[in-house]
């Protein structure tokens, strides 16, 4: 299987590109599960449907660059839907994420089979992104992906103490000056990038696990936020290629679910086992699964 | 930063949550060096204070101004405590990385904290005696330890006015004891600390300056002349009983109050 | 599946000589789907669960998927026994996880709902690609193919199946609401006193996601598993921001959802598009305009209240002040229309409206320097903070 991964091109591009979705929705997701906004990123992924659509109605091609700046503009728009719905009415945020998510969505279904009737053929596949289809990656979308996904790592590391105090204790980032709705917004373009990279190979309805399964699974094994940050994106990044190489084993695996199963187990294995957090260690130490630290 | 000059001047401050005023028309001047309890029934606006103080909440109308000019061009003279319950300590930090967050404002962007600043946070935790606990995960801490944790990250701001908000909500009697010390140390150094607070029992033995909040400002000033009965029963309403003794007269300001708020 | 669906589609426009009205049909199942799902949508907004049936939507398919294996018929009712428990299962799944406290209760959702829908992927990709269960069905719907699939007696024909089934889903929904209305109201409101006085909050709890996951297998067959979100979650969150009572609410939500289902289909049938999607869209709708429109919470009467409240809260604290620094040292320099602007941080403009207002209604008098409050005005500041003290 690794000489595979050598030999063979194609291989190597799905590799490669899962690897780098893994490392930036990874380190992305962390924080985004940090401040408490796991299912964010399942919302933002949905919204990201009409804005592909949208992209391709008015591009009229299937430049994956062009879909990515179309899905990018959806997905923030959906998520200041959500801030101002929260804001502005007594909904909870789970319902309001659960509203545009679907409701966006739904925008996305009627463009598709609206776009479908169309007599051109350029729009088949569109509904690939749905699920991504990782085999249909090219070298030039891992460039792409790469352009936008390592500025965006970059910009965090540049940004590193602020955004983690701005996780840790919003009020006294802002007593001591920080911009702290400068900050919120790079934070939710960051997760929109991270989105947007894995748009192709897992698709809007799978994308959240990329965002919040490596945190789930780095959050265990450390205390330490750069720690748990960096892990996160080696757990997504490991995730990425293991689920992409399996997927190639054998027909009609498809890699975007592949991937998503890797992760997980992972998550769940660092849940039972990992040192000290591990829930085997305090249900053999107290006897009962649910026990206190 | 002329001595004359109070540390805290409030003028016409009104505070709203959209229609509902929380503040009304608050003037207050807070004196350089003085230890200050913020005292007030629950909804009192004693945290919305605090908060507008430091520009966290936008008044609807009035001033705050931190020796003379306003806050935000006073930052680095100024440090705050949140509540507790603010954070979540599951967050993965160690007890250092949470103190050295204190120099954050000093350090400026994109500098990352360095060997002086592991000092300094390591110096703020001996003061508050949680030196051996640097290295431990903070949800490994106890409730008090935690407060200590936060304290800590106050001093190394090396601030001339402290802001805490109920630092004694939920901490044992120690700490609770170990932070007044350091409190009444901060004070002897010439700082103004402000304590959001609601035991009246402790009130005059811990603090020589008081506010007594009640969405106004029912009195201010030195214990001994604000913290009276008549003050009181202004600020809570009905909801209060008197015990034994009297309150401190004018100039009587080291009797116990014995007053206990029924609500 | 487009080329294909674009022909059944077709087909089934045929057929409408041969049956009575497939179009009449597609709507009353689409309307009796989403009051279906309206009703236990209600809880689920008001225990704020909406993302717990997101993930029950998508892991019910898992449900199905298992059971298809071992009973090899698609049309048994098996599939949607072991779906319902798949939905279950999963909701015990994500409390168990969140009492581990290792993660929050939203990052446990994100985990385990991916994860079980992608298995259920895979194996559908990998062992039942040729037989009648595509995931895309599963996830946009196949509304427009429901007529097609009849229950017959004999020759009689009884009329669709789906029509059928969410009638019966429908139906259960109302009688258990109906028999446990109270209890359900006191846990949702206050589970603790719910628990004290023995109504045992958690057999409601399972209860109601038992009914939310019957309901999503049997929706998620016409209308796809994003799309039973939008209509458990939509209509409800529209009424809640109408109504503070639990039955209107459950009323309203039920209208919104049966509105959204009729103009959906309508728009879907017109734009040749996806029926589940226009449906989405209009719950969209539906909300958006409780959102802006409602009377009390709307962003308009929001904003509306706003700007009123602005002028009497600003004529208010003016009194206020004035009273404040009445008979004081500093009355002359407080008090000084010229400067009143600084005092109270206002712009001249709006300090010299809401003087003017307020010397229209005899609350104060301005003299060439020195503003003083009319007997009136003191009444009103006094009021103010003795009404606030």
């Amino acid at each position: 299987m690794l000489t595979d991964l050598f030999a063979d091109y194609t291989l190597r591009t799905v590799a490669l590109g899962s690897a780098l979705l893994g490392i930036v929705s990874g380190v992305i997701g962390a924080f985004a599960v940090l401040r408490r906004q796991s299912l964010l990123g399942d919302a933002m992924s949905h919204a990201a449907l009409p804005g592909i659509v949208l992209a391709f109605i008015v591009t009229g091609s299937r430049e994956p660059v062009a879909l990515m700046i179309g899905a990018a503009f959806a997905c923030w728009i959906g998520a200041m839907f959500v801030a101002s719905i929260v804001r502005t009415t007594r909904l909870k945020s789970d319902s309001v994420l659960g509203l545009i998510l679907a409701t966006f969505f739904g925008v996305g279904l009627v463009l598709l089979t609206w776009v479908q009737q169309w007599p051109t053929a350029a729009q088949a596949g569109l509904d690939r992104y749905l699920f991504g289809q990782a085999a249909t990656l090219l070298e030039r979308d891992v460039i792409a992906m790469a352009a936008v996904g390592l500025p965006a790592l970059l910009i965090l590391a540049l940004f590193w103490k602020e955004c983690a105090i701005l996780a840790f204790d919003p009020d006294f980032a802002s007593s001591i000056g920080l911009p702290v709705r400068l900050l919120d917004a790079l934070l939710t373009s960051l997760l929109v990038v991270a989105i947007i990279i894995g748009l192709q190979t897992v698709g809007v309805v799978l994308m959240s696990a990329m965002l919040v399964a490596p945190a789930a699974a780095a959050r265990q094994w450390t205390d330490r936020l750069g720690v748990m940050v960096a892990l996160s994106g080696i757990f997504g990044a490991a995730a990425g290629v293991v689920g992409a190489l399996l997927s190639s084993t054998a027909e009609r695996l498809p890699t975007g679910p592949m991937i998503v199963v890797c992760i997980s187990i992972l998550a769940f294995v660092s849940l039972l086992l990992a040192p000290r957090r591990g829930v085997v260690w305090a249900w053999l130490r107290n006897g009962r699964l649910v026990a206190t630290r | 930063m002329t001595s004359e000059q109070p540390a805290i001047q409030i003028t016409d401050l009104t505070v709203a949550y959209r229609d509902k005023p929380v503040l009304w028309d608050i003037d207050l001047t807070v004196p350089g060096g003085v230890l200050m309890g913020i005292i007030g029934p629950n909804g009192a606006g004693k945290t919305t204070l605090i908060k507008t103080i430091l520009g966290l909440v936008r008044p609807a109308a009035g001033q705050v101004l931190i020796y003379g000019k306003p806050y935000a061009e006073q930052r680095r003279l100024v440090a705050y405590v949140p509540q507790r319950s603010s954070v979540d300590w599951d967050f993965p930090a160690s007890v250092l990385d949470v103190v050295m967050m204190g120099r954050y404002g000093a350090l400026g962007w994109f500098r990352r904290p360095g060997k002086r600043e592991r000092e300094l946070a390591l110096e703020a935790l001996a003061r508050v005696g949680m030196r051996e606990f640097a290295h431990r995960q903070i949800s490994q801490l106890s409730g008090g330890q935690q407060q200590r944790v936060f304290l800590a990250r106050a001093l190394v701001q090396d601030a001339q006015v402290y802001f805490m908000d109920e630092p004694f909500q939920g901490v044992d009697a120690t700490t609770e004891r170990a932070i007044v010390g350091l409190l009444q140390d901060l004070r002897a150094a010439g700082k103004t600390v402000v304590v959001v607070h609601h035991d009246l029992q402790t009130v005059t033995e811990y603090f020589d300056w008081v506010a007594l909040l009640n969405v106004r400002l029912v009195a201010s000033g030195p214990v001994a002349e604000a913290f009276t009965e008549a003050a009181l029963r202004a600020t809570y309403g009905g909801r209060i009983a008197f015990l034994e003794g009297r309150l401190p007269d004018a100039g009587a300001g080291e009797r116990r109050t014995g007053v206990v708020v029924s609500s | 599946m487009r080329k294909e669906a674009r022909e059944r589609i077709a087909h089934t426009r045929k057929l409408a000589i041969e049956y009575m009205n497939p179009l009449t049909e597609i709507i009353l199942i689409a309307v009796v789907t989403a009051i279906a799902c309206a009703l236990p949508g209600v809880f689920l907004v008001l225990r704020r669960m909406a993302m717990v049936s997101d993930a029950i939507t998508h892991t019910v398919l898992l449900g199905i998927v298992l059971a298809f294996f071992v009973v090899r018929d698609i049309t048994s009712p098996v599939l949607a026994i072991a779906a319902a428990a798949a939905g279950v299962a999963t909701v015990a799944l994500i409390e168990l996880l969140h009492r581990t406290e290792r993660i929050r209760e939203d990052a446990a959702i994100g985990l385990v709902f991916p994860f079980l829908f992608s298995i259920a992927v895979i194996l559908i990709a990998r062992y039942a690609g040729n037989v009648h269960l595509d995931v895309d069905a599963v996830l946009l719907g196949e509304l427009a193919f429901a007529p097609l699939d009849r229950y017959t007696l004999g020759d009689v024909d009884l009329g669709p199946r789906a029509l059928w089934l969410m009638s019966g889903i429908l139906l259960m929904s109302l009688l258990l609401l109906l028999l446990f209305y109270k209890e359900l109201k006191l846990a949702t409101f206050d589970a603790a006193l719910a628990a004290a006085l023995g109504f045992a909050p958690a057999a409601l709890h399972y209860g109601l996601m038992s009914v939310v996951s019957l309901t999503a297998v049997g929706a998620f067959n016409a209308v796809g598993s994003v799309l039973v979100v939008a209509l458990m979650v939509a209509p409800p969150a529209a009424a809640y921001l109408l109504t503070d009572r639990l039955s209107h609410m459950l009323v309203l939500s039920a209208a919104f959802g049966a509105l959204a289902a009729i103009l959906g289909c309508l728009a879907a049938f017109a734009l040749d598009a996806s029926l589940a999607g226009a449906m989405a869209v209009v719950t969209g709708l539906i909300f958006g305009a409780a959102w802006v429109f409602a009377p009390e919470r709307g962003l308009l009467a929001q904003a509306l209240r706003y700007a009123r409240q602005r002028q009497e809260f600003a004529q208010a604290m003016l009194l206020v002040h004035l009273l404040h620094h009445e008979a004081t040292p500093q009355e002359a320099v407080e008090c000084d229309p010229s400067h009143l602007n600084e005092h109270l941080r206002w712009d001249a403009a709006f300090t010299a409206q809401i003087l003017r207002r307020a010397e229209q209604r005899g609350l104060l008098v301005r003299q060439k320097d020195l503003i003083t409050l009319t007997e009136s005005g003191r009444r009103l500041a006094a009021q103010t903070l003795g009404g606030e003290g």
